[in-house]
């Protein structure tokens, strides 16, 4: 019984470092499942654009809607948003501060999916390879082709076996410039991510910093309130 | 269960070991970071400097910029610094301490990736490989000057079909990788020896005021700390008492409204008074019912009467 009340006095006074456990576990699980995940190009020239997007933008989105989900503290502020006001005034800056703490915590693993995504590469290799610049990086041979049948040969650069456009450009220049480009866009997103998050953090202590903190007291209030009630 | 105690005692006052920890960490999260990384040279005249020196500024700017999020410190000697002055004088001298102390840790981890990105070379080859002079190497001695530019700049590139056989790839890519080296080698030896200095002279100068200065700094931190933690106790507290009122008021609503004068007596009695006058069904659905539709006003100060 002493054990369970100490560990349990823990987490309720260590609240945010429980909180931000998750938050670190939900972003290594999002590195773990990119690293999983068999990303495979169509090569073909409509569907390389919307296949390199669709990985790029939607499992980032089921992670954030995930990261609410798994909040606790989501029914905290869907009650305490929904109820009617009885006897108590309801403090919509509590309920800001309730709904910004939970989506910054969420987009933890949205960030990392779309870094480690740019990082890698392959995505924007496979959307973007028909929007080469064939003049300036190509070999200048084979000028008579439309520009769909250029299209066509430039969507299978992601599939080296396929590609037989070596006159045209070599693969390897290809691949290297666009993977170049995608990871310039990758360092480009961690830094204004990072960028981002510290100002939110830094400048918050220059604006309303009391108002900041009653929010954040009668934020844990709700929560304690509703723990305690159950 | 004395251990788990005395851990959690430990990580709770010891702010400073949690904190050098989460720093050490990053700098080997950096480290991981860079050997994980698939640098990949463009091999293609101004795309490789932009390139080559990206990879070696940014991300030491972003792990400074996680450095500083990812503890307390610095928001603390941020709020420190910018709060009103109220009550109690600030001290430049301690908030300047602060801030020194807390960027001069999160710096450990971009300084090891610039380091490690030196040592290896690749960098350094991509970015500077255009800008060799051709005539100190024989394979791009009596070519154009475009021509030399183009074949510098796939350099870094080593199955490239322009350069693969071309003997002199591998004296400029060993030349540069030399010269990264020694920057390398170069800025760690400075660093260590300018942070050997600090810490040995810094107690020759006013060892009183340094003493003074970091006790300071660390009970403002922990002032912060106490006071976040004194805050969540209190409202857990402040909660259980609004809500042993409110069942309170449901009791005396509930006994205005029965006209059962004998269970007023017999209550409060053992296991009954537990249940706070609430002893049936109905009772517990107005109970909950009411907790959705009227909550109790925030206070305490009296037996709230309905």
């Amino acid at each position: 019984m002493d054990k369970f009340r100490m560990i349990f006095q823990f987490l309720q006074s260590n609240q945010e470092s429980f909180m931000n456990g998750i938050c670190g576990i939900m972003a290594l699980a999002s590195a773990q499942m990119y690293s999983a995940f068999d990303f495979s190009c169509p090569c073909l020239p409509r569907y390389n654009l919307a296949y390199g997007l669709g990985v790029l933008l939607v499992p980032p989105l089921i992670l954030f809607l995930l990261g609410f989900v798994m909040n606790n503290n989501v029914s905290v502020l869907a009650e305490e948003w929904s109820r009617p006001r009885g006897r108590r005034g309801k403090d919509p800056a509590m309920l800001r501060y309730m709904f910004c703490s939970m989506a910054q915590r969420a987009l933890v693993a949205p960030a990392v999916w779309v870094s480690v995504t740019l990082l890698d590469g392959k995505c924007v290799l496979c959307a973007f390879c028909t929007a080469l610049p064939v003049e300036a990086l190509g070999n200048g041979s084979r000028p008579g082709l439309s520009d769909r049948e250029l299209r066509r040969i430039l969507a299978r650069i992601p599939c080296r076996e396929l590609y037989e456009g070596q006159e045209l450009i070599a693969g390897d220049v290809a691949v290297r410039y666009l993977r170049c480009i995608s990871q310039a866009l990758g360092w480009c997103f961690v830094l204004l991510v990072t960028l981002l998050a510290f100002l939110v953090r830094s400048l918050r202590p220059c604006f309303a910093q009391a108002a900041f903190l009653r929010s954040k007291y009668w934020s844990h209030y709700s929560d304690m309130e509703r723990r305690l009630f159950d | 269960m004395e251990r788990f105690r005395m851990i959690l005692q430990y990580l709770q006052s010891n702010s400073e070991s949690v904190t050098n920890g989460v720093y050490g960490l990053l700098a080997l999260a950096s480290v991981k970071l860079y050997s994980c990384f698939d640098f990949s040279c463009p091999c293609v005249p101004r795309y490789n400097e932009a390139y080559g020196l990206g990879v070696l500024l940014v991300p030491p700017a972003a792990l400074l910029l996680c450095g500083l999020l990812l503890t307390r410190q610095p928001a603390a000697a941020l709020h420190e610094w910018r709060r009103p002055r109220g009550r109690r004088a600030k001290d430049p001298a301690v908030i300047r301490y602060m801030c020194s102390s807390v960027l001069q840790r999160a710096m450990i981890a971009p300084v090891v990736w610039i380091i490690i990105t030196l040592l290896d070379g690749k960098c350094f080859i991509c970015a500077f490989s255009g800008s060799v002079d051709p005539e100190k190497f024989a394979g791009f001695a009596n070519i154009t000057p475009a021509q030399a530019q183009q074949l510098l700049a796939k350099v870094p590139c080593k199955d490239d079909e322009l350069v693969r056989n071309n003997m002199s790839r591998k004296a400029v890519s060993r030349y540069l990788r030399c010269w990264s080296q020694a920057l390398g080698w170069s800025i760690l030896l400075i660093l260590i020896i300018a942070a050997f200095l600090a810490r040995w002279l810094r107690p020759c100068f006013s060892p009183a005021a340094l003493l003074q200065t970091r006790y300071w700094s660390n009970y403002i931190d922990i002032e912060q700390k106490i006071f976040e933690e004194t805050c969540c106790e209190h409202s857990r507290h402040f909660a259980h008492q609004c809500i042993l009122h409110f069942f309170e008021s449901m009791r005396k609503e509930i006994q205005l409204h029965s006209f059962n004068l004998h269970r007023e007596e017999k209550e409060a009695e053992g296991e009954e008074s537990l249940l706070r006058g609430i002893t049936d069904q109905n009772q517990v659905n107005k109970l909950l019912q009411t907790w959705y539709y009227e909550k109790p006003p925030l206070d305490v100060s009296q037996v709230t009467q309905r």
